[in-house]
């Protein structure tokens, strides 16, 4: 029961098609007649699946004064059904020899278990249940809105970095709710009730929003005929619900946060630009991004690392990266962490040094090549883990994609040429952007 | 690991001897085009010099920062180039090597592995920045409260012993670090003696073993640690108090457990699921969090660093009730020593374990780090089909003694962060 970001990863780490003579795993995607999406990741190295359900709904679509309520709510989906008591579930996945967890994100929320494959048929009987049966007393209620504060406590009221990252998303999104923490705000998770989760249940939990991604040691048939006797009993409703998500106005106003506590002892300094996402770039222009984040922040070979850390010795770490899975207009991140003795002001000036050699020179093929080849040969290593697709594609499905968006991105990447990075660093403007100083109180030290 | 439930799983371990004598546990599955490598060398920050808590982490952090004719920047390039993923590590006991490598790029991942290994240069550039990076993270923590909390109770649990810094390393301590204590301190652990490897994935025996020779023939064939004193976790009963301005109290807990090999470490894991080791069904989740509310995580588990075994937990709680947290769960130690658990309790715990050892072999990687656990601990690879018949095994009655025995008086060390109300340092 956890808030995730979303995956900077994400399509770096989709599977690859076909490896010389090892192709990837033999992904099936179908339609149940509820709506219900169905995908099957087999995987027959050990004898367990992976089983989860997600719905295309996140803290993005949390009602206007309601903030918390999807990761609230999933919190509360332990709770029991009509059928079975609060905790009877967990109890019966643990007896199982069974993990199992959720998680909620912007655009999401997911639950899954891990658990030996002849017991896929009883997980997906009771992920079903709470599909649509889910009951809710004060009783538990109450004291799960005190977890989630303490949740609220440990993640962000403790740590000034968190609430630096918090506030610059909210300056960021000026309007849209990515702009909003996931897990909420404090002042509203306070006042949620369990009125306010029924009615964001029942508005959501429905077939038509959900998607089944099993992954493991099982085959197409098995599924199929597993996820119709279970799933495919939850009556339809018709159609899949809305979400209304406002458009964020073009920015036009560069924008620097400050916060000073005397708990930072290690100042930072980021900067989140608006970018489009997969899902709202022009085609192949989030691709682009991709290669263009690889490039000047994948690590320590990359354009920034080696400016700033390498050369100039101003920095002990630098980076960017990219999240391109998202439903709306989504964030680019450079970040730097100074050394000792150099000023934030001094680091962010060298920063935009590097940018602006970027935006002159672009990308040579040599380095377009060497970024294309290592984002295709991470997506090798995903294939290990059925968790990771499992992940992948499940998110995919969930921000209004399909089983071939993820399929297909290795060739997309590799279809990205110089012109097309050259051409995505117009997003890296600086009106786009956000830029966040975390400071020492010196005063209050 | 391919193999069901029942099936023999040591059966696909295959223990190889190299040429020279090199041992490594190998599991040859060609399923996903992929090797990985763990290999560890006993003795990690527990072997710092006196003064230089930070070596054994300097170290795992300098062995991939140039190495041979290759510089750092040309070292990394070459990484980044092949895709391969190598990084080390070190803990108390132990520096690690992971590396995980596409199988086209088998040749150059070994290649590479290998001039890390037998010939680092700790170029005065890298370790400048490396120090850097690891003081960066030092100072990160200092305020952090789970990491002040973390701090606090090694101190008092481990007076005048190595245990007693952090083995990422101290400030002030990680200045002092230089070269040539680098240099010795790679002469004194990178030995064959030390050394245990796990292999996972697409290679057979014969081209493994070859590699394995070129990797490790040219190290010493006996490390130089220094001995490392048995201990016990100290002050039981105290509370140690450390000021912060957060509004939620870090609680870190923890008293003497037993050690990986004493007879009744099976049973011990069994009460521990029960007390505070199963999320979402122990004892302690179920009081703590799920009846009352007041935190979003508590635990607890067995710890086994080689000098001090301990049963140690964590949870954190709104300073207004993290002393109720804290009675809460010293009346469960208390319960959970007079009473055992329940036979049911022990029934699904058993259950619980058995079943879900199978998820610890779903990726490469993961199998190859409980194989190379398995070797630092002193197992065989028969022990991966006797456990689940040992944890079957565990009667009510072992389970009450030995419940007996974790819990004892239900006394801890207990270090808070925080401005708890109405709890004191004692």
């Amino acid at each position: 029961m956890t808030v995730v970001s979303p995956q900077p990863s994400l399509p770096h780490e989709a599977p690859a098609e076909g490896e010389g003579a090892h192709a990837g795993p033999k992904i099936s995607a179908f339609r149940l007649a509820n709506g219900m999406d169905v995908v099957v990741i087999p995987d027959h190295r050990a004898p367990v699946v992976t089983h989860m359900v997600w719905y295309r709904n996140g803290s993005a679509d949390d009602p206007r004064g309601k903030s918390g309520i999807a990761h609230f709510l999933e919190h509360l989906m332990f709770k029991g059904t009509h059928k079975h008591k609060p905790g009877e579930f967990s109890h019966l996945v643990a007896e199982l020899g069974g993990q199992e967890n959720a998680f909620t994100s912007y655009d999401f929320t997911a639950y899954f278990q891990r658990i030996a494959r002849e017991h896929l048929g009883v997980m997906m009987d009771y992920e079903a249940d709470r599909m649509t049966n889910l009951t809710l007393s004060d009783e538990v209620v109450l004291p799960e809105r005190d977890v989630v504060m303490e949740e609220r406590r440990m993640r962000t009221e403790a740590d000034p970095s968190a609430q630096l990252d918090e506030a610059l998303n909210a300056a960021l999104f000026t309007h849209h709710a990515y702009g909003v923490p996931i897990i909420g705000w404090g002042h509203e998770i306070e006042t949620l009730n369990r009125h306010d989760a029924l009615d964001y249940y029942r508005r959501f939990y429905t077939p038509e929003n959900a998607i089944l991604v099993v992954a493991g040691d099982v085959e197409l048939e098995e599924v199929e005929k597993l996820a119709r006797e279970t799933y495919g009993k939850v009556p339809a409703r018709g159609e899949a619900p809305r979400r209304d998500r406002p458009r964020e106005p073009e920015p036009r106003a560069e924008r620097t946060v400050k916060l000073a506590d005397e708990k930072v002892e290690q100042p930072s300094f980021e900067r989140i630009y608006l970018a489009p996402s997969q899902r709202t770039a022009a085609p192949g222009e989030a691709e682009a991004l991709e290669v263009l984040s690889h490039y000047l922040g994948g690590g320590p070979t990359s354009l920034i690392y080696r400016r700033l850390v390498l050369e100039r010795k101003l920095a002990v770490s630098a980076g960017a990266y990219y999240y391109a899975s998202a439903l709306d207009d989504s964030r680019f991140y450079v970040y730097a962490v100074p050394t000792e003795d150099v000023s934030l002001h001094d680091l962010e000036a060298a920063i935009d040094d590097v940018l602006d050699e970027l935006f002159r020179d672009g990308i040579s093929s040599e380095d377009l090549n060497r970024s294309i080849n290592r984002l295709i040969a991470d997506s090798v290593y995903a294939q290990d883990s059925q968790m990771a697709l499992a992940r992948w594609f499940g998110a995919a499905l969930a921000i209004g994609g399909g089983v071939e968006d993820v399929l297909g991105w290795s060739r997309r990447i590799e279809a990205v040429t110089s012109e097309d990075v050259a051409k995505a660093t117009k997003w890296l403007n600086r009106r786009r952007a956000v830029s966040g100083y975390l400071l020492k109180d010196e005063q209050a030290a | 690991m391919n193999a069901p439930a029942k099936i023999s799983r040591a059966s696909r371990v295959q223990q190889i001897v190299t040429p020279f004598g090199i041992k490594a546990w190998l599991v040859e599955d060609y399923a996903v085009p992929l090797v990985a490598l763990e290999f560890s060398f006993e003795g990690g920050a527990a072997q710092d010099p006196q003064g230089k808590a930070g070596a054994a982490s300097m170290l795992a952090g300098m062995l991939d920062e140039g190495a041979g004719h290759l510089d750092s920047e040309q070292f990394q390039r070459a990484l980044d180039d092949h895709a391969i993923r190598l990084h080390f590590s070190a803990d108390r006991d132990e520096l690690t090597g992971h590396l995980q490598t596409l199988t086209r790029n088998l040749d150059k991942a070994f290649e590479l592995v290998t001039l890390a290994l037998n010939a680092p240069r700790f170029d005065a550039e890298p370790l400048e920045r490396v120090r850097g990076q690891i003081n960066a993270m030092l100072k990160r923590e200092s305020k952090d409260p789970d990491a002040m909390a973390g701090q606090a109770w090694r101190r008092a649990a481990w007076p005048n012993h190595p245990y007693a810094r952090s083995p990422r390393g101290e400030l002030g301590e990680v200045d002092t670090v230089g070269r040539e204590d680098l240099v010795a301190l790679h002469r004194k652990l990178l030995a064959r003696d030390a050394l245990k490897i796990a292999v996972v994935g697409a290679i057979d025996a014969a081209t493994l073993a070859t590699k394995l020779d070129a990797l490790f023939s040219g190290l010493p064939a006996q490390a130089e640690r220094a001995p490392l004193p048995q201990t016990n976790i100290a002050g039981l009963g105290r509370r140690v108090l450390v000021d912060l301005d957060v509004p939620q109290a870090n609680i870190r807990y923890g008293r003497p457990g037993l050690t990986r090999h004493d007879p009744d470490f099976i049973a011990a894991t069994v009460v521990n699921h029960i007390w505070g080791g199963g999320s979402f069904t122990s004892r302690l989740w179920q009081e703590v969090r799920e009846k009352r509310g007041l935190t979003y995580s508590v635990y607890s588990m067995l710890s086994t660093p080689k000098a001090s075994p301990g049963l140690i937990g964590a949870t954190s709680t709104k300073n207004e009730r993290a002393a109720e947290s804290l009675s809460v769960i010293s009346e469960e130690a208390r319960r959970m020593a007079e009473e055992g658990p329940t036979a049911d309790e022990l029934e699904k715990a058993k259950k619980y374990l058995v079943g879900s050892y199978a998820l610890r072999f779903d990726t490469s990687t993961k199998i190859a780090g409980h194989l190379l656990q398995l070797q630092q601990e002193g197992f065989a690879p028969d022990y991966l089909d006797r456990r689940n018949a040992e944890i079957e095994a565990v009667t009510i009655e072992d389970a009450r003694r030995v419940a007996r025995r974790l819990l004892g008086d239900g006394q801890f060390l207990v270090a808070v962060v925080g401005r708890p109300e109405g709890l004191n340092a004692g």
